[in-house]
């Protein structure tokens, strides 16, 4: 087995944005998340010790990231004084009739299912965003994610667009290429 | 008759909506005759659907280096 090895300054460009997508699909809520992995960067930089070298950085700060975000759920829950659920047979209390049989779950939705696959594809997405050529993702994801203008970014990289829609072309064919490999 | 190569950056440039009328309506000729281009077209549309349903985050460059000035006061 290869041995890794940790290399904290590179952290925030390498992982900060699957990181970051991770936490979103958790907590829902942009802050709160971008709290929980600059918490995982400091974490993981005061434990760098005991890190063994057996699982790859990323996997590593993932595990971080996933008592981070166990650990908010806890303070939240624990503000409130306890974790409290409520549930109400429906809206319409008074309603007559069928309730019971209105609870149950629909057998053809898909939402619930495309939901969780949408946030594997996302972590998908990334990972394979992150496999590009630096110029290439950051090109992608500021068109893409971003959504950037054509102008303001060939201004802020000083390049002339045809040389962005190249880079974007090429970003699209290997992301293409990586997800026909990792997704379908 | 526009080249298979120029087929291509109007294609992706229609998947962030910045084709001109002219562009779109010169690329769907293409597409209508040469097959590996409209082959190469869907798959271009997909990835873009891909990416909208995925709902991606990233965080700004700016956002970064804040994350990074936090970081080297504790390092």
């Amino acid at each position: 087995m290869t041995q890794h090895t940790l290399e904290p300054k590179l952290w925030v460009d390498n992982y900060a944005d699957y990181l970051f997508n991770f936490a979103v699909s958790r907590v829902s809520d942009g802050e709160v998340a971008k709290d929980l992995v600059s918490e995982t960067f400091l974490a993981g930089l005061k434990s760098a010790k005991n890190y063994k070298g057996d699982a790859a950085e990323r996997t590593w700060l993932i595990a971080i990231l996933k008592r981070k975000v166990i650990d908010h759920y806890r303070k939240t829950n624990s503000k409130k004084g306890k974790a409290e659920v409520r549930m109400n047979y429906s809206s319409a209390s008074d309603a007559e009739g069928d309730w019971l049989e209105e609870q149950v779950a629909d057998p053809f939705s898909m939402l619930e299912n495309s939901a969780i696959e949408n946030k594997e594809l996302g972590l998908a997405i990334q990972d394979c965003i992150s496999k590009l050529p630096k110029k290439q993702a950051q090109v992608f994801t500021m068109k893409t994610i971003q959504g950037v203008s054509t102008e303001d970014i060939c201004n802020e990289l000083d390049i002339n667009p045809s040389n962005l829609w190249v880079m974007i072309h090429r970003a699209r064919t290997g992301l293409m290429g990586c997800l026909n490999k990792n997704w379908f | 008759m526009i080249s298979c190569d120029k087929a291509a950056t109007i294609c992706n440039k229609t998947q962030y909506r910045e084709a001109t009328f002219s562009e779109v309506l010169k690329l769907r000729l293409h597409l209508f005759i040469c097959k590996a281009c409209s082959k190469a077209s869907k798959k271009n549309k997909q990835l873009t659907s891909l990416c909208e349903k995925a709902k991606l985050y990233s965080l700004s460059d700016k956002e970064k280096l804040e994350m990074k000035e936090q970081f080297k006061g504790q390092a």
